[in-house]
C-alpha cells in the first residue's frame, strides 16, 4: 500500500446541499483540490463532466458516481457527500443520497485501482450503502470505506 | 445453471466492477453460478477456458468491444450494456436462462458486433440482421470519407490546373506517370496523384462493406472471403447490393466453418488454412456464378427506372433521392441513393449538364442538409440542445459543408423520431430545387468545396441553404413535441424571425 489513504475525512461533505450533479460534484472536485490531490480542479472537473456526459453514473440505491481517469490527479482519491435532501445522477430511480466522487491519475498503479474496483463492487451492496449513508460524521465515512475496501 | 461475464465500461473504474458485482449476487440469489471477467483498467484476468467450457450461456455487459470475444462463440448469449447489469442484473439473468433454454444460437450465429446495443433479450432475427448490415457500412464509411475528399480536392486542383473542364481532364490522364513520369511542379499531374490516391480508396467502398459485414457476424474468420466476396461482386458489375449479399454469405459461412467440432489434429490448420480456404472458395465462385448475374441485373434494373426519369419526373427524383439521402443518414437507404448518384456519374459523359450530374447536384446538396441544419438549430436555439450537443453542433458545420451527412449521426441516434423525419423534408426540398433548377456536378464529394466545379453554383448554394433552413426550423418545432405547445409556438415564430434577421 502506498504511503497516502484513499480517503481522508477532509474528503467527506456531510449533509451537503445542492442543486444539481454539477454543483455536487464541484464541491467535492474542490474539497481534493484542497486536500492537494488535483493539481487543476478545473481541468479535472471537466474531465468528470466529460465522462458523466458520456453515460449518467447515477445507480440504483440512491448513488451517484462520477469518476474520471485523468491527468490532473495526483494521488488515487475518493471523496463522498451525503446529500440528503437528494441530487438528480440521472438514475431511474430517484435522485442520489450518496455521491462519490473517483479520481484516478491518468496513469493509475495497479494497487489504488483495485481498490477503487474494490469500492465499486462494494457500492452494490445494500448494507455497505446504507451504513455511510447513515454515517453521523466525516471521520465514521472514512473509517468505513478505509474499514471495508482498504484494508479487507 | 453456470454462466461465464464479460463486463467493460468506457473509463474502467466503476461500472466495470459494479455490474460484476452485481451479476454475481443477482446469478447467486436466483441459484446460478456467475463467473465475471472483469475488462477494467486494474487489469483483466482471463477466464479459465475450462470454466468457459463448463457454461451453460455468457453474458456481455460491455460498452466497449469484448476482448477475443472468439472465445465465447457458439454458445447462447445475450448482449446488454454495461448500464443495464448495474441497475438490473435479476433481469439479466433472467434473459441469459432463457436464452440458455432457448438453445443454441440457430445458424451457428453467435452474438452480434452490435453497433446500436439492445438493452434487452438477445435481439432478433431482423434487428441482427441490420447490425451487421450497420457494422459493414460504419467500417467502410472512413474509406469512403477519404477517398471522396481526396478525389473532390484532385477536381478543384485539376480546375485550376488545366484551362477548363479539368475535372474532366483529370480523369482521362493515364495514371502511370504518377509511376515514370512525376513531375513535383506540375500540378496537373498533382490532381492526377490526388484523383489516384483517392480513387483507391474509394475503391474499397464494395469491398469493405462486404467484409465487414462478414466481420460483424464472423468475426476475424470472416474478413478473408468477405472481401474477396466483395471485390468479386464489384468487379462483375453487381455492385453494392451485390456486395451485401457476398458479405452475409463470407460471413455466415465463415461463422459455420468457425463453429464446427473438428478432431484435434485438424483444429490447429483449421483458422489458418481450412476456413479461410473453404469460406474463400465457395464465396467467390457464387460471387462470380450464383450472386453475380441476378445482382447485377438487380443494380441495373434500378438504375435503369430512375434514369427513366425526366422533366417534373425529374423533379420528383430528386425529391425522392433528397428523402433517401436524410432517412438513414450513411445507412444502406443514404447508400442506395448515393451509390446511384455516383455510379451514374459514368454515364455523364463529362456534362455537367447531363441528367447524371445533375443527379449527383441533388443527392449532394441533400446529403449536406442534415448536419447544416442541426448545426444551424443549434445555433437558433441553443437550449434545446445539450453542452456536448452544441460542441458537436460546431463539428457539424464542417462535415455537412464536407458532404459527409454522418455528421447529424450523434444527434439522430439520440433523438431519431424528432430528428430524422425533420432532415427528410429539408433533404426533399433541397433535392426537388436543386432539380428544379437544373445544377449539375461531376465530382462524387466534396460538398461545398467543390461548388467551383458546379454548373450553376449559384442557385445549387440557394437550394442547399432553403432544405437547410427548412429542416432547422422543422427539427426545432419537432424538439418541441412533447413541451408546452404554445410556449413552442412563440419560440418558432421567434426562431423564424432569427432568420429573417440573419
Amino acid at each position: 500500500m502506498t504511503a497516502t489513504p484513499l480517503i481522508t475525512p477532509d474528503l467527506v461533505a456531510i449533509d451537503l446541499v445542492a442543486k444539481n450533479r454539477e454543483e455536487a460534484t464541484r464541491h467535492l472536485v474542490n474539497l481534493m483540490a484542497a486536500a492537494g490531490r488535483v493539481t487543476d480542479a478545473d481541468g479535472f472537473y471537466a474531465d468528470v463532466q466529460l465522462r458523466e456526459a458520456q453515460m449518467a453514473t447515477g445507480m440504483p440505491g440512491g448513488v451517484g458516481l462520477p469518476h474520471a481517469r485523468s491527468a490532473h490527479v495526483s494521488v488515487p482519491s475518493l471523496a463522498v457527500a451525503q446529500v440528503p435532501g437528494g441530487v438528480d445522477f440521472g438514475a431511474p430511480d430517484g435522485p442520489a443520497t450518496l455521491v462519490f466522487l473517483i479520481a484516478a491519475p491518468a496513469s493509475g498503479d495497479a494497487d489504488h485501482l483495485k481498490i477503487l474496483a474494490a469500492l465499486a463492487r462494494k457500492l452494490v451492496h445494500e448494507s455497505f450503502r446504507t451504513s455511510l449513508k447513515e454515517a453521523p460524521d466525516a471521520q465514521t465515512v472514512s473509517d468505513i470505506i478505509t474499514r471495508e475496501v482498504v484494508t479487507p | 445453471m453456470k454462466f461465464v461475464a464479460v463486463t467493460s465500461c468506457p473509463t474502467g473504474i466503476a461500472h466495470t466492477y459494479m455490474a460484476a458485482e452485481a451479476l454475481e449476487q443477482s446469478g447467486k440469489a436466483a441459484g446460478h453460478e456467475v463467473v465475471v471477467e472483469t475488462q477494467g483498467s486494474a487489469g483483466s484476468t482471463p477466464l479459465d477456458p475450462a470454466i468457459i467450457a463448463a457454461a451453460d450461456g455468457v453474458i456481455f455487459a460491455a460498452d466497449l468491444e469484448v476482448q477475443q470475444k472468439e472465445r465465447f462463440a457458439g454458445k447462447p448469449t445475450v448482449d446488454v450494456g454495461v448500464k443495464k447489469a448495474v441497475h438490473d442484473a435479476p433481469s439479466v439473468i433472467a434473459a441469459a436462462v432463457a436464452a440458455v433454454e432457448a438453445g443454441p444460437p440457430s445458424g451457428g450465429a453467435a452474438a452480434p458486433v452490435a453497433v446500436a446495443r439492445e438493452p434487452e433479450k438477445p435481439a432478433g432475427w431482423g434487428t441482427r440482421i441490420r447490425q451487421y448490415l450497420m457494422t459493414g457500412v460504419s467500417y467502410m464509411i472512413p474509406f469512403v470519407a477519404a477517398g471522396g475528399i481526396l478525389i473532390a480536392i484532385s477536381f478543384l486542383l485539376a480546375s485550376v490546373a488545366w484551362d477548363e473542364n479539368g475535372a474532366i481532364e483529370v480523369t482521362n490522364v493515364d495514371q502511370s506517370i504518377l509511376i515514370s513520369g512525376f513531375e513535383w511542379g506540375n500540378l496537373q499531374h498533382w490532381s492526377v496523384l490526388f484523383l489516384a490516391v483517392g480513387g483507391t480508396a474509394f475503391g474499397f467502398l464494395v469491398s469493405a462493406l462486404s467484409a465487414y459485414i462478414a466481420y460483424a457476424i464472423a468475426d476475424r474468420p470472416g474478413i478473408v472471403p468477405g472481401f474477396v466476396g466483395g471485390v468479386i461482386a464489384n468487379l462483375v458489375g453487381a455492385g453494392f447490393l451485390g456486395g451485401i449479399v457476398t458479405g452475409f454469405l463470407a460471413g455466415f459461412l465463415a461463422h459455420w466453418l468457425a463453429t464446427r467440432n473438428v478432431p484435434k489434429g485438424v483444429r490447429g490448420v483449421m483458422p489458418v488454412v481450412v476456413i479461410p480456404l473453404v469460406s474463400t472458395m465457395i464465396t467467390g465462385f457464387a460471387a462470380y456464378l450464383i450472386i453475380g448475374p441476378p445482382m447485377k441485373a438487380v443494380n441495373d434494373g434500378l438504375t435503369e427506372w430512375l434514369n427513366g426519369f425526366s422533366g417534373t419526373a425529374l423533379i420528383a427524383l430528386g425529391v425522392i433521392l433528397g428523402l433517401m439521402m436524410c432517412f438513414d443518414l450513411g445507412g444502406p437507404v443514404n447508400k442506395v441513393a448515393y451509390v446511384f448518384a455516383v455510379t451514374g456519374l459514368a454515364n455523364a459523359g463529362g456534362d455537367v449538364g447531363s441528367t447524371e450530374a445533375k443527379i449527383m447536384a441533388a443527392v449532394m446538396a441533400a446529403g449536406m442538409v442534415p448536419p447544416l441544419a442541426i448545426a444551424l438549430a443549434t445555433v437558433l436555439r441553443p437550449k434545446l440542445f445539450s453542452e456536448a450537443e452544441r460542441e458537436t453542433g460546431k463539428a457539424a458545420w464542417l462535415l455537412g459543408a464536407s458532404f459527409i451527412s454522418e455528421g447529424a449521426i450523434p444527434f439522430a441516434a439520440a433523438d431519431p423520431f424528432r430528428v430524422l423525419p425533420s432532415m427528410m423534408v429539408g433533404g426533399a426540398v433541397t433535392g426537388g430545387l436543386s432539380m428544379a433548377f437544373g445544377a449539375g456536378v461531376l465530382a462524387p464529394h466534396g460538398g461545398i468545396w467543390v461548388t467551383p466545379l458546379v454548373g450553376k453554383p449559384f442557385l445549387f448554394l440557394l437550394a442547399l441553404l432553403a432544405g437547410m433552413v427548412v429542416s432547422a426550423i422543422a427539427l426545432v418545432f419537432a424538439k418541441g413535441i412533447g413541451r408546452n405547445p404554445q410556449e413552442e409556438e412563440l419560440e418558432a415564430a421567434e426562431s423564424v424571425e432569427a432568420l429573417m434577421h440573419n
